[in-house]
C-alpha cells in the first residue's frame, strides 16, 4: 500500500512536470511551425536553434510589471487565471499514458487514477474551466474582455454538446467510460479511427473550438477585441491563461490519441511479447509521439485556416455539427449491433 | 478518513450555501452557488456514487450555472438597480420558507434512527457505479426513466418554440 501511494505521488509529480514542460515547449513549437508554414526561420537567438526561447519568455513573464486595474473586482481578477490553470492541470490525471509497470513483482498502472467514469471526469473539469475565462473577463471591467468572455463561454457550451455525442459513440463502441478500457480494447485490434472516422473529424473540430484555438479563437480575436478576455491581464497572470490554453491543447491531443488512435498501443507490435517494463516504456513513448503529432495538427490548422465569423461559428456548431453528431451516434449503434458481430 | 472528509465537505457546503444568501453582489452569490454544487458533488463521490457526482458537476456546476453567470454578467446588476421588495412580500417569503423547513425537518427526522449497519452498506455497495446504474435504469426503473425522457423532449420542444422568431418579425 505504501509503495502504491509513493508510486502514485511520483507519477503525479512527473505528470505535473511533463505537462508544464510540454506546454512550455509547445509555445516554441508553435512559433517554429508558424515560421515553417510561412517560410520564415522562427526563434533562433536564445540557445541552439532558439531552444532556450521558452525559458526566456517565462523569465520575461515573471519580470513584467503586474497591473490590476483600479475599477476591477480585485479578487475575481486574480481568481480567473487560477481557475484556468488549475482545471487545465487537473485533466491529465485520468489519461492512461501506458499500461502497467512492474516494480518488485507488483503491477502499477501508468495512470494517476483509473476512474470508471474517466471520460466524464475530463468533461466535467473542462466544463468548470470555462469559469476561469468568464470570471477573468468579467472582473477586468472592460467591454472587450466581457465580450471575449461571453463569446468563449457560449462557444464552449455549444460545442460541448457535439463533443459529448462523439464521446458517447466511443463509449458505445467500448462498453465502458473508463479511458484505460478504451485504450485496452483497441490494443491489438482495429483502432477506433476506422469505424469512427467521421466521429473523429467531428471531435477534432469540437476540440479546436473547446480549446479556443484558431480558426475558432473568437474569444481573443485581436482584430475585433484587442486581446479578448485577457486584454487587461499582464505579467504571469496573462502567462497562466496562455499556459492553460497550451495545456488544454496537450490534453486534447492526448484524448484524441486515446479515443481514436489506440492510446498507448504500439502499432504493428504485439505488446504481450515484450517484458512488462519495456512494453510500458515503449507505450509511454508511443502515446507521447501520437500526442505530439496531434499538437502539430492543431498548429497546422491554426496557421492554415482563416478565422470564422462569430455567426458562422454558431451556425456550424448548432446547424451542422450537432445533427451530424447525432447521425454518427445512429451509425455507431448500427455498427455495434449488426456489423461488429460479423468481424 | 471518509468521516473526516465528510465533515470537511459538509462545512464547506454549508459555508458556501450561506454565502449564496448573504453576499451583497449577485456575482458572488452565483460563485458561491457553484462552489455549493461542487461540494455536493464531492459528497456524492464520497458515497461511491461517482456517476451522479460527475453528472451533477457537468450539468449543474458546468452548464446551468454558466447560463446564470452569463445572464448576470450581461445585465450587470448592482445594488442600485436591485428591486426593493415591500414588506408583504418579505413576510410571506419568510412564512413560506419556514413552512418548507418544517416539512423538510419532519421528512428527515426519521433518518436519525437509521442504525449504522445500513450506513455501512451505503458506503460499500457498488450501485452508484456507471454499469450498475445503467442496468438498474434499463430494467427495474425502465418506465419512469422513459417517461422522464419524454418530459425532457417536451422541455426542448418548448424552448425551441419560445425561441423561434415568427415569420415576418
Amino acid at each position: 500500500m505504501t509503495t502504491y501511494i509513493i508510486f502514485k505521488l511520483i507519477l503525479v509529480l512527473v505528470l505535473f512536470a511533463v505537462t508544464l514542460g510540454v506546454a512550455m515547449y509547445a509555445t516554441y513549437g508553435e512559433r517554429k511551425v508558424a515560421a515553417f508554414l510561412q517560410d520564415r526561420i522562427g526563434p533562433n537567438r536564445a540557445g541552439p536553434f532558439g531552444l532556450l526561447q521558452p525559458i526566456a519568455d517565462g523569465a520575461k513573464m515573471f519580470m513584467k510589471e503586474e497591473i490590476i486595474p483600479n475599477v476591477s473586482n480585485k479578487w475575481l481578477f486574480i481568481l480567473g487565471p487560477c481557475i484556468a490553470i488549475t482545471t487545465a492541470l487537473l485533466t491529465g490525471a485520468a489519461i492512461p499514458w501506458g499500461n502497467v509497470i512492474n516494480i518488485n513483482g507488483a503491477n502499477y498502472s501508468v495512470q494517476v487514477a483509473d476512474l470508471n467514469i474517466g471520460i466524464l471526469y475530463i468533461f466535467a473539469v473542462v466544463s468548470l474551466g470555462v469559469y476561469g475565462i468568464m470570471i477573468g473577463g468579467w472582473a477586468s471591467n472592460n467591454k472587450y474582455s466581457l465580450l471575449g468572455a461571453v463569446r468563449a463561454s457560449s462557444q464552449m457550451i455549444s460545442y460541448e454538446l457535439s463533443m459529448g455525442l462523439c464521446i458517447i459513440a466511443i463509449v458505445m463502441m467500448t462498453g465502458s467510460a473508463s479511458l484505460n478500457d478504451m485504450a485496452l480494447q483497441q490494443n491489438g485490434s482495429v483502432w477506433n479511427i476506422v469505424p469512427q472516422a467521421f466521429g473523429f473529424i467531428l471531435f477534432l473540430t469540437c476540440a479546436l473550438a473547446e480549446c479556443n484555438r484558431a480558426p475558432f479563437d473568437l474569444a481573443e480575436c485581436e482584430t475585433e477585441l484587442i486581446g479578448g478576455y485577457h486584454t487587461e491581464y499582464s505579467s504571469m497572470k496573462l502567462g497562466f491563461y496562455l499556459f492553460a490554453e497550451y495545456i488544454n491543447m496537450f490534453i486534447s491531443a492526448a484524448l484524441i490519441s486515446t479515443l481514436y488512435f489506440g492510446g498507448y498501443d504500439i502499432p504493428f507490435v504485439n505488446d504481450g511479447d515484450l517484458s512488462t517494463n519495456l512494453a510500458a516504456t515503449l507505450q509511454v513513448i508511443t502515446m507521447l509521439g501520437k500526442t505530439f503529432f496531434f499538437i502539430f495538427v492543431f498548429m497546422w490548422i491554426r496557421w492554415t485556416l482563416p478565422r470564422f465569423r462569430y455567426d458562422q461559428l454558431m451556425k456550424l456548431g448548432w446547424n451542422y455539427l450537432l445533427p451530424l453528431a447525432i447521425l454518427n451516434l445512429v451509425w455507431t449503434a448500427v455498427y455495434v449491433m449488426f456489423i461488429q458481430p460479423l468481424i | 478518513m471518509s468521516t473526516l472528509l465528510f465533515y470537511i465537505f459538509s462545512l464547506l457546503t454549508i459555508v458556501s450555501a450561506i454565502g449564496v444568501v448573504v453576499s451583497k453582489t449577485p456575482i458572488n452569490s452565483i460563485l458561491s452557488l457553484i462552489a455549493t454544487f461542487f461540494f455536493i458533488s464531492c459528497h456524492y463521490i464520497l458515497l461511491n456514487a461517482q456517476f451522479l457526482g460527475i453528472v451533477n458537476m457537468i450539468v449543474y456546476a458546468g452548464a446551468i450555472m454558466v447560463l446564470f453567470l452569463f445572464t448576470i454578467m450581461l445585465l450587470n446588476l448592482n445594488k442600485d438597480s436591485e428591486p426593493q421588495h415591500n414588506n408583504f412580500v418579505k413576510v410571506s417569503a419568510v412564512i413560506a420558507s419556514g413552512m418548507l423547513l418544517i416539512v423538510l425537518l419532519s421528512a428527515f427526522k426519521d433518518t436519525i434512527n437509521i442504525n449504522h449497519n445500513t450506513l455501512a452498506v451505503v458506503h460499500t455497495n457498488q450501485v452508484g457505479l456507471l454499469q450498475n446504474l445503467g442496468t438498474v435504469l434499463f430494467t427495474k426503473f425502465l418506465v419512469p426513466f422513459e417517461i422522464s425522457s419524454v418530459l425532457f423532449i417536451a422541455g426542448v420542444v418548448g424552448a425551441v418554440v419560445l425561441g423561434k422568431k415568427e415569420i415576418g418579425e
